[in-house]
């Protein structure tokens, strides 16, 4: 390929170092008023009043609205695809400001003001009058049978959904260990049994969540806002107000970062609202750090309940786990997560006899648990790896052996049908071996004593890419030719830092057979004119956008050949577009050679081997094709590509607006992998872990831009590494969150971070428009249980819960009598 | 915007000192990492502001003839770590307040309000406690001299009167020459951090470098105000600057001497823990810097 | 009540009516639409509306803008050469793809200003304390890093 695989600099590179991108509230109109929301003091109860007399007269106070005032309309806030089948939309179960409040924070009233101060003033005099229930912290509190339930009109208690998978439907634990005592003998046996926890977090995007709304001089609701899914977003602004669609617009400038919780609706309908109830008049409502925190969504905390079995020379028998999320005050994404951690616990590995996963997502009184990074995966591989990890340690056999031999084959079928194509999990595994020295590790750091120790250990996963078919995956594209004979590419797969638009760019120029710099992709999405498309989510947009772009460029590149087949009076067979000309086409055995990359050191070129299994006859070279020929090349030039926009434009005798337009429903889906080895020191008696080596393998395909892909695997490393030692947000007894500011939420700051080492395997995945597969959000899953099972290398004491704060491993360190 | 009734912009101490009496609702700022940060938390929302940002003779490090340091409270963290009479005389109280939040803060936050704000978080504080630094605070009935050790009151508060303004801190040359040191920080990150625990052990020792002549125990977090173990400190004169046994008695017997509470952010268990290994390991290195001939004069 | 303040904003000296309550970090956004300083928590956690006051790298939320009297104040726009090119640091910013969203960006890039004006040469330990009052969530630091050593490193 002469575009895709080249790492071409971010085409958003500029305008960001030049400080002259610009973001939401960068666009906010001088006259804009300011919103406040007013929040509960208390985790759970109702609002019996509210007294907003003393509040009104701050001076500067424009409007003050109460959830006595709001609509009686309930809506869901997810960023998922509409379903059109009523059992699989996402759940309705709150409404702009709630009186029946469920959590501490709940948005029960919102003021309009002049500017922030007198909007502040005014929320601190609002005074309001509760009947107060038990907050519900806890998915134990939660479950315990005199608990309130937080959505009697929804639920009958306090668990939003259960479901169970099973490798097959006769599977049993219980059942599976006996068969395996009588055929391998109850001595030969390993056994653990163990509870695991993983801790709620916030996203910490740099961007808080904000937006700013009016009502245009056509009558709609125009929101700016930080968001990654602003066609989602319009429709459920939409739902919330009761207003057609049509009615609604959603602009997404540049965004700060999203990680998952800019993949929810926020406050965006009730900014709207608030603006209409102002008259139409410009209001901002942009969260505090604190609100965005502990107020908007964050990962599921989650324990697993579970239980494996092996023999003693390594082979994993059976497996199964309940598992439990809590899920906070509201459905948002409703038990998707919870599901993909289920399905994901028990594909990861292969059992003899099977595995069995429950999981139960259950409301809470906390902050809403959503989207982020790598959706439920990061928990469900911290359960699996850490219960692989103490098997392991139990039964004194080596992990990443343990992993070679029992881990997800080749041609893997998951029971959505998806199917694991490429396959480089086990040469993931061997390259990050290698690259950590593993072998030799393990037997240096074999029989430590004193107070620092050093220890070894890794993880693994796989990962979907998409959502098909578990939900709707669709996209559309338009191109537009212009006069100079540039191209120019729209999309509503938004970029939101991840360097989507540079490889849409690069995928254009691709399959169009244009040079990069005569491309121009509109990053701001508008869904006034913007073609459809869900947004940024699930490593989503390079396959699915991806496949869109594609085949918009080569009904693009069929309209283009189709005028300089006019122009020329030559049929458009003979002609390609080479670097932005018209070209005669020469057909050469053999294809053409690809130039070197000049970042390709950390590729690996020499695995190109994979294995297609079940794959339709027929399919895989149509899947495959790039667009571009393989075996032709480039002659005479026989046309520009301005010569050509120009006619087609003004041409008295056939003036032609070359335009296209696509919409591509995927139906397509894989699995991308990889895993993450770390060589860490423990100072015991101080509980710190410094981490000296680490590395991420990944196998995403193709890489589109291997430069950008690099630098996303290292940003998950990070957030890995925040996840696995330092990262929670705690609540207090009364359900208040503790630390929801960023100096008591600890994301790794430049010193907490080591050198990151990142390597990929690359191999052309028949199912990626490209060759290419997910890569966005799974650098994140693998850090965490990494580091935890080199603890457990180095100390022999097994954590059952991250974050691994210092305080907890100095108590694991003393109860082990290691201090 | 900040929620700010009135707002002062002091040209002088002595002005500083009469706004601060007019308005019983005034609050001094100066670097204003701390007031604005409770500003915004609605803390003080509407009251007066008494800036002392821009007063000079606030600012800078001054060495008497007589060997005393004197800190300008308004010098900033940065400017601190930086001066050359801090480099040469308490380089470790430098190191100190270099791990105050990040490089921006370090260059906004003040020495004075580090010690003002009455936390026993502050970086500085474990540091000043073992100097024995003194506060020169300006009131509206003169000046007063209040050793650190007697300046905090509880968590958050202190025996400066509300229109009394500290216009130096001063480090007397018993309490440094001689003397070499060593602050650690413990946090649950490398930066941007509030202390977990600050320790900060100094030795003096003897002219063969074999003995420990003087020792100071400094801590911050170990109770609700910054303390001294003196009690430890004593134990630890007159002994071996090579005994292998100094460590353990030194982590042992501050145990005695110290109050942590438990927090959400560490609970007392663990504060002793650190509290006893960061003794020794700050000892070690304070006498490890006074082998290496790194003493102050 | 409005007060008069006079200071010198990327080279062109600025005469503004400010409301004291007013942060540096408002009025640069607001009045003078200086947009790259970006608000990212308000209270110099984050480090993302860093600009030089007098050379000095510093979170202007929590600075008033009353104390800019007669103060230098240099942000990311004023880098750009007359003729709009970017600096060293800027370019390797965009060289290294040290830039995901872009939102710590601008600050970043003006604590690397401050170390190009210092004239020293850096360690990537030292860098990592030197830039570690901004946060970042996209890059785990390590491309920035690079691109702060392509110009400030030891070996630049």
């Amino acid at each position: 390929m002469e575009t895709v695989g080249k790492s071409y600099k971010r085409v958003d590179a500029w305008g960001k170092v030049s400080g002259e991108a610009k973001y939401a509230n960068d666009l906010m109109p001088k006259d804009c008023l300011q919103a406040k929301v007013v929040r509960s003091t208390i985790a759970n109860g109702l609002v019996k009043s509210i007294d907003i007399s003393e509040a009104q007269k701050v001076p500067g106070v424009v409007k003050i609205l109460t959830c006595f005032d709001a609509p009686d309309i309930q809506f869901p806030t997810a960023g998922h695809p509409w379903s059109v089948e009523a059992a699989h939309q996402d759940v309705p179960d709150r409404k702009l400001l709630n009186t029946r409040v469920r959590q501490w924070g709940d948005e029960i009233a919102a003021i309009v003001a002049e500017d922030n101060v007198a909007a502040e003033r005014a929320a601190r005099l609002v005074k309001v009058e509760y009947e107060e229930y038990e907050p519900i912290v806890t998915v134990e509190q939660a479950l315990a049978p005199e608990a309130t339930v937080l959505h009697p009109d929804i639920r009958k208690d306090n668990v939003f959904a259960h479901n169970s998978f099973k490798t097959s439907p006769d599977y049993d634990y219980e059942e599976a260990k006996k068969k395996a005592v009588e055929k391998y003998g109850e001595e030969n046996l390993i056994e653990v049994s163990e509870t695991y926890r993983t801790p709620r977090i916030s996203h910490c995007h740099l961007e808080v969540c904000t937006s700013w709304a009016y009502v245009d001089t056509n009558g709609k609701v125009t929101v700016v806002s930080s968001t990654q899914i602003p066609h989602i977003m319009r429709r459920v602004i939409s739902q919330a107000l009761g207003w057609p669609v049509g009615k609604i617009r959603v602009i997404k400038p540049y965004i700060g970062g999203g990680f998952g919780n800019k993949q929810d609706v926020i406050d965006e309908p009730l900014n709207a609202w608030l603006s209409i109830q102002c008259g139409g008049r410009p209001v901002c409502l942009e969260l505090s750090r604190e609100e965005c925190v502990a107020m908007t969504r964050t990962r599921h905390a989650c324990k697993g309940v579970v239980r494996g079995l092996a023999t003693k020379d390594g082979k994993l028998l059976a497996r199964e786990a309940d598992i439990y999320t809590n899920k906070g005050a509201y459905a948002s994404h409703g038990h998707a997560i919870t599901s993909g951690i289920t399905t994901n616990f028990k594909d990861i590995f292969h059992d003899e006899y099977g595995c069995r996963a429950d999981g139960y997502s259950v409301y809470t009184t906390s902050a809403v648990s959503g989207a982020m990074r790598a959706y439920g995966v990061p928990q469900a591989a911290f359960l699996a790896d850490s219960l692989a990890d103490d098997l392991c340690y139990k039964g004194g056999f080596d992990p990443l052996k343990f992993r070679m031999d029992n881990c997800v084959p080749p041609g893997f079928v998951a029971s959505t049908g998806i199917t694991y194509y490429t396959y480089s999990l086990k040469e993931c595994m061997r390259r990050g071996a290698e690259y950590i020295h593993w072998d030799e590790k393990r037997r240096e750091y074999a029989n430590q004593t004193g107070p620092v120790r050093r220890g070894v250990g890794m993880s693994f996963f796989m990962y979907k890419v998409g959502v098909y078919p578990i939900s709707l995956e669709t996209s559309s594209a338009r191109m537009i030719l212009n006069q100079d004979g540039s191209i120019q590419v729209e999309l509503s797969a938004t970029e939101i830092g991840q360097g989507a638009d540079t490889v849409f760019s690069q995928m254009a120029a691709e399959t169009l057979g244009f040079t990069m710099d005569r491309v121009y992709i509109i990053s701001t999405q508008d869904t006034d004119v913007a073609p459809f498309d869900t947004g940024a989510y699930a490593s989503r947009q390079s396959f699915v956008s991806g496949k869109a772009v594609k085949k918009c460029a080569l009904k693009m590149r069929a309209r283009i050949l189709d005028y300089a087949s006019y122009m020329l009076e030559r049929p458009a067979e003979e002609l390609m577009i080479w670097q932005n000309n018209i070209c005669e086409k020469i057909h050469i055995p053999g294809g053409v050679k690809e130039e070197a990359d000049p970042y390709a050191d950390f590729l690996d070129a020499g695995v190109k081997e994979y294995d297609i299994h079940d794959l339709p006859n027929g399919e895989a070279a149509i899947l495959r094709d790039t667009g571009v020929e393989k075996d032709v090349k480039p002659g005479k030039v026989l046309l520009s590509m301005k010569e050509l926009s120009e006619n087609a434009f003004y041409s008295l005798d056939r003036s032609e607006h070359i335009t296209a337009e696509v919409t591509s429903h995927c139906k397509e889906n894989t699995f991308a992998s990889g895993c993450c080895f770390v060589d860490l020191e423990v100072d015991m008696p101080l509980g710190q872990v410094k981490v000296n080596n680490i590395v991420n393998v990944h196998d995403s395909g193709t890489l589109l831009n291997p430069q950008l892909a690099e630098a996303q695997v290292h940003g998950g490393m990070a957030m890995g590494l925040g996840y696995g030692l330092t990262e929670e947000l705690l609540y207090n007894e009364q359900g208040r969150p503790l630390n929801d500011n960023l100096l008591d939420f600890k994301i790794p700051t430049a010193m907490d971070v080591p050198n990151l080492h990142v390597e990929f395997v690359q191999m052309d995945d028949p199912m990626g428009p490209y060759g290419n597969k997910a890569l966005g959000e799974p650098p994140a899953i693998p850090v965490a249980p990494a580091i935890r099972n080199a603890i457990l290398h180095a100390t022999g004491v097994s954590m059952k819960e991250i974050p691994m704060t210092q305080q907890k491993l100095v108590a694991a360190f003393k109860e082990a009598g290691l201090i | 915007m900040y929620d700010i009734g009135k707002y002062y912009e002091a040209s002088c101490a002595q002005e500083a000192v009469r706004l601060l009496q007019e308005h019983e609702d005034a609050e001094i700022i100066s670097g204003g990492t701390d007031v604005l940060v409770k500003l915004r938390s609605g803390k003080g929302a509407g009251g007066t502001l008494v800036s002392i940002h821009e007063i000079p003779e606030l600012h800078g490090v001054d060495r008497r003839p007589d060997g005393t340091l004197v800190i300008g409270p308004a010098t900033c963290f940065t400017d601190l770590t930086n001066n050359p009479l801090i480099q040469e005389c308490v380089p470790y109280l430098g190191e100190a307040v270099d791990t105050v939040g990040g490089p921006q803060i370090r260059n906004q936050g003040t020495i004075g309000g580090n010690i003002c704000n009455g936390a026993t978080s502050a970086d500085s504080a474990a540091t000043m406690q073992t100097l024995n630094a003194v506060m020169i605070l300006q009131g509206p009935d003169g000046i007063r001299e209040v050793p650190v050790t007697e300046f905090y009151t509880g968590p958050g508060r202190t025996v400066r009167a509300h229109a009394e303004v500290c216009t130096a801190i001063l480090i007397r040359p018993e309490d440094y020459v001689g003397f070499t040191g060593c602050y650690m920080k413990y946090g649950k990150r490398a930066s941007m951090e509030i202390a977990t625990l600050g320790c900060c052990v100094r030795v003096k020792l003897s002219a063969d470098k074999k003995t420990i002549e003087e020792a100071r125990i400094g801590y911050g977090v170990a109770a609700p105000t910054p303390i001294r173990c003196r009690r430890t400190e004593a134990l630890l004169a007159g002994r071996s600057a090579d005994d292998p046994q100094i460590y353990d008695l030194i982590g042992e017997h501050v145990l005695e001497e110290v109050n942590p509470r438990s927090s959400w952010r560490a609970s007392k268990e663990f504060r002793i823990q650190l509290i006893s290994e960061l003794a020794r390991r700050a000892l070690r290195e304070a006498i490890a810097r006074g082998k290496d001939g790194e003493s102050h004069a | 009540m409005l007060k008069i303040v006079h200071m010198t904003v990327n080279g062109k000296e600025v005469e503004l009516a400010v409301d004291p309550r007013e942060s540096l970090l408002e009025t640069l956004r607001e009045k003078l639409n200086l947009t790259s300083v970006k608000k990212g928590c308000g209270v110099g956690e984050c480090g993302a509306c860093t600009v030089l006051i007098d050379g000095v790298a510093t979170d202007i939320c929590l600075y008033l803008t009353m104390w800019a009297e007669g103060k230098h104040i240099l942000t990311t726009e004023g880098l750009k050469s007359p003729t709009g090119e970017l600096t060293p640091i800027q370019q390797a910013f965009i060289d290294e793809a040290a830039v995901q969203c872009g939102f710590c960006t601008p600050g970043l890039i003006m604590t690397g200003v401050e170390l190009v004006n210092s004239g020293k040469k850096y360690t990537r330990e030292e860098l990592r304390k030197l830039i570690s009052g901004h946060l970042c969530r996209c890059t785990g630091y390590e491309n920035i890093l690079r691109a702060m050593e392509k110009v400030v490193g030891v070996d630049s």
